[in-house]
């Protein structure tokens, strides 16, 4: 590449850049995500103060109403309002899924990045490792984990941090080994930098768009985990209010209260929709050009 | 002109649609009729619109792009106008085209044997054993040795010349009237492109069908057609038999191609670019579009478009100055 | 045309050291926790006698190296060990489940693709246009709802208000697995489509926009016939890779859905395991998960190497 050119290339870019980003409130798909994961923040924060009853306190007597003026959405087996469990309940999956994103992507992808960036048999012994984690569906390590590991917060980070860092490993090497023949890693390295300052200063940047946008959608992935494991008992156990269990206890009823199974299953719908479009639109904000 | 010609295109103008805005004019007012048999090249540089108006004939022009006026008949229907499955009933038994690159004109994941039979299979009716016996038929008459073999091969298993005679065997298949290509000799190798050229002129005169000819390369119309228009932004600007219009050319663009080219008679020919560039199609100017570069032009030339007007038998051009150009020719 | 299919050797080779790490992981969940497992085990009915008895009858009393090389000969003979639940031998319970959900998976497969591939190919022919949003629509919802919950609402739908379809069970002949897995092979099947469909658009688009379809048309082909002829088996190949990265993900959603189904598979084995605390059953349904998946892997670049003539695997090093 001459120099002409490649500065033409690096001008048209940064123009490109600069236009995407000032139209960011343009953007239909960021502004949706936005505002439906802005609202669900807001429900999950102000929990004690907008939620009608107390999430674990229980009424006997008052168990397995319909939905009704006292009760929006009704009472579960232990007369629990149901409205307010779902309130409280975005609290946790919300804050668990943000929260168990950041181990995996930090530890996925400074070793993908050493993978890549330095090849040879570290690389493939890395990237070995990551097959054997593949290989594993993803459901069953994180529920035998949190099952050897016992329930509570913890193990979901635990379990999850054991199985999503390989996902970041492969895609921060992949974009690694692409940045690597880059011409300006190449002017960096006859410049005289360490190795070490390349990856962070240079390299770094290019390649960690690709893994937040992955990490925007695996953050849905992780409250689903989180729900689904709710819904089997592990991870987040009873009393505490969290959408997985909430569906679990409607399952029962499901004849007579239909709603109890189905509204907090649409809880994680609407989580799971706020948040695609959020990293969708961060997607296009980060690198239009790679989205299809 | 005697015979009923096969292919009339009368005033076609394609542009290219622009949400907000007049579309950008891409081929302007073209005028040209294709007798049967007849060899037809269509010249001009990159970006001149020759493309475009082979794939306006052919009904593959590409997205966002659209024919503003004018009509295109084959045999004396509109192809324009036509429902749209009568119009595919004529591609490949009475129109067919070849493209310029056969790597990607070819689908990479079919046997070249099949894709060649599935012309005649969709047209002529033809059985699957019926059409693939063709189909070698055809390989072998487009010079592919050891055919039966090679109708089994992917294509990305040939070369670059045996890949365009599977384009010209496909094209050929159900015996076409009227043979459109596009570039197909350019992207091959120099001492291919002669044989793949000769091969086309002998099937043509073959099958007898009249061949439309686009290329950059005036060495080829030279050779391969016996008329041809010459195009610049979008219009021609000059028609006529080959041979005279290249042996006294009416039109100050044909002069500056014919003398920026090299000659094989006359090798110590000093080769004069033409100056500038091509115009910018968003932005046209009033007037005749080569006027910035044309050594010839005066300020009636940038207020007025010169129009098409014959200038001899047979022959039209769009100038002005004609005549200080046949001036200066002869001094 | 099989000299392209020589690379299966060898990436079976290839994938002994992966089955090996998977074995290495099984062998450790045991291990994971600091202290005996045996305690962990017998959980709250421990008693330093029963502790004692497990320790020594598990080996637990050995050396690491030497458990995991009497786990993995143990494993090469064919001996799982025996379910701490069921009494029996953990092989014969695997291997009894196992058809069951190897149909399941295979089922919502067939089903994935009947779904996937209209939608994708309605979204590729008018891109922009509101059949495409309709789709985007529908794969954003699909991917944004936990799996379990589809398979409720789906029984809730179609099984107990409108009863078309049973609520859960296997039965008995051929025909009937048929029908009693409609349910839960639907349910896995919308559950995979958003990704399919994701794919399997871009990359049709990307075919409609190359010049062999140009050269198609030129030959007079439209619609349907272009689609099936052209587009699909070029459209695929892409997808193939993208299907079989993720068919990881479906068996294991698999496991759930088998369980809210009560359809008597490794994945309801594998959670009643989990909820037995049946360790060896926990072990066993891992591995043969786990190997699946790895064949899984190995049948999709052969898939891959059939549909696409251009790939040849058997010259490339070690992916």
């Amino acid at each position: 590449m001459t120099t002409p050119t490649a500065a033409l290339v690096a001008f048209k870019q940064r123009r490109a850049k600069t236009r995407s980003i000032k139209a960011w409130y343009r953007n239909g798909t960021l502004m949706s995500g936005i505002a439906i994961v802005g609202a669900l923040v807001l429900i999950a924060v102000f929990a004690p103060v907008i939620a009608p009853y107390d999430p674990i306190e229980q009424h006997l007597s008052d168990a397995l109403q319909p939905p009704n003026w006292q009760h929006l959405l009704g009472t579960d087996k232990f007369g629990r309002d149901v409205l307010s469990r779902l309130i409280w309940g975005a609290r946790v999956d919300l804050r668990i899924g943000f929260l168990a994103v950041l181990i995996p992507f930090v530890f996925g992808s400074i070793l993908g990045g050493i993978a890549g960036y330095f090849g040879g048999w570290l690389d493939t012994v890395i990237m070995r490792i990551v097959d054997i984690f593949f290989a594993f569906p993803f459901y069953v390590i994180v529920i035998a984990l949190v099952f050897v590991l016992g329930s509570g917060e913890a193990s979901i980070y635990l379990a999850i941090a054991a199985v999503s860092w390989v996902s970041y490993a492969r895609i921060v090497r992949g974009e690694v080994l692409v940045a690597k023949q880059q011409d300006y890693v190449a002017a960096a390295r006859l410049g005289g930098f360490s190795n070490a300052r390349i990856l962070v200063r240079h390299i770094g940047p290019n390649v960690l768009s690709q893994a937040i946008i992955y990490g925007m959608s695996d953050i849905v992935m992780d409250i689903m985990a989180i729900v689904t494991l709710g819904y089997l008992g592990l991870g987040i156990e009873p009393p505490t209010a969290e959408w997985g269990g909430m569906i679990a206890d409607g399952q029962e009823f499901i004849t007579t209260l239909w709603q109890q199974a189905t509204i907090p299953g649409l809880a994680v719908v609407v989580t799971s929709l706020g948040l695609s479009l959020l990293g969708d639109g961060i997607s296009d904000l980060i690198s239009p050009e790679r989205r299809k | 002109m005697a015979p009923e010609p096969l292919l009339r295109v009368r005033e076609l103008s394609i542009g290219l649609r622009r949400p907000g805005s007049d579309p950008v004019v891409l081929v302007e007012h073209a005028n040209f009729e294709i007798a049967p048999g007849e060899r037809f090249g269509i010249v001009g540089e990159s970006g001149s619109g020759k493309s475009m108006t082979l794939r306006a004939v052919a009904g593959l022009l590409p997205k966002g792009v659209t024919v503003l006026s004018g009509t295109v008949e084959y045999a004396g229907r509109d192809l324009l106008t036509m429902p749209a499955s009568k119009r595919r009933a004529l591609m490949g038994p009475d129109i067919a085209m070849i493209f310029q690159e056969p790597m990607t004109a070819l689908d990479p994941v079919m046997r070249v044997g099949e894709q060649i039979a599935e012309g005649p299979r969709r047209h002529l009716g033809l059985s699957r054993a019926d059409a693939h016996a063709l189909a070698i038929d055809m390989m072998r008459r487009t010079g592919i040795p050891d055919a039966e073999r090679r109708a089994r091969a992917f294509p990305h298993e040939l070369s670059g010349g045996l890949r365009q005679r599977v384009m010209i065997a496909m094209a050929l298949s159900c015996s076409p009237k009227v043979i459109l290509a596009d570039e197909p000799t350019t992207a091959l190798d120099v001492t291919v492109q002669h044989q793949v050229l000769k091969l086309l002129e002998r099937l043509c005169d073959e099958l007898d069908a009249a061949l439309v000819f686009v290329t950059h390369d005036l060495a080829v119309v030279n050779q391969t057609c016996r008329d041809l228009a010459v195009m610049y932004a979008g219009k021609i600007v000059e028609r006529g038999p080959v041979k005279e219009v290249f042996a006294a050319p009416r039109h100050p663009y044909t002069k500056g191609l014919l003398d920026s080219a090299p000659d094989f008679d006359r090798p110590k020919r000093q080769l004069i670019p033409i100056p500038g560039f091509p115009p910018n199609l968003a932005a046209r100017e009033p007037g005749c579009p080569f006027r910035p570069r044309c050594p010839f032009a005066t300020p009636h030339c940038a207020a007025v478009e010169p129009p098409l007007e014959p200038v001899a038998p047979g022959r039209r051009s769009a100038c002005f100055e004609i005549d200080r150009l046949i001036a200066e020719e002869v001094a | 045309m099989t000299h392209r299919l020589r690379f299966v050797p060898f990436r079976l080779l290839q994938a002994i050291p992966v089955v090996f790490g998977v074995t290495f992981i099984v062998f450790f969940m045991a291990h994971l926790l600091p202290g005996n497992p045996a305690l962990a085990l017998l959980g709250n009915q421990a008693t330093p006698a029963k502790v004692a008895a497990l320790t020594t009858s598990m080996g637990l009393d050995k050396p690491l190296w030497l458990q995991y090389l009497l786990f993995l000969g143990n494993l090469l003979r064919g001996n799982l060990g025996d379910s701490l639940s069921y009494q029996e031998p953990v092989l014969g319970l695997v291997l009894n489940a196992l058809p069951v959900t190897l149909l399941l998976v295979c089922y919502a497969l067939v089903l994935s693709l009947v779904i996937s591939i209209p939608l994708a190919a309605l979204a590729a022919a008018r891109p922009g246009r509101m059949p495409d949003h309709s789709v985007r629509t529908f794969t954003l919802l699909g991917q944004g709802m936990p799996q379990f919950w589809l398979g409720i609402m789906l029984i809730l739908l179609l099984a107990v208000n409108i009863k078309i379809f049973p609520v859960g069970g296997y039965g008995d002949t051929a025909l009937d697995h048929l029908y009693y897995l409609f349910l839960p092979a639907l349910t896995m099947g919308i559950a995979m489509s958003p990704t399919v469909i994701r794919s399997l658009r871009s990359s049709m688009i990307s075919v409609l926009e190359s010049e062999y379809i140009g050269t198609a048309r030129s030959k007079g082909a439209a619609g349907a016939e272009l689609f099936r002829v052209h587009v699909l088996r070029n459209a695929a190949i892409p997808t193939v890779s993208i299907v079989g990265v993720n068919l990881g993900y479906l068996v294991g959603g698999s496991l759930i859905i088998e369980h809210v189904f009560a359809i008597p598979g490794l994945g309801s084995l594998m959670v009643n395991s989990i909820f037995a605390r049946d360790f060896p059953m926990i072990q066993g349904v891992a591995l043969f998960v786990a190997l699946f998946v790895v064949i899984v892997g190995i049948l999709t670049d052969i898939v891959y190497t059939l549909l696409d003539p251009r790939v040849d695997l058997s010259t490339k090093a070690a992916a």
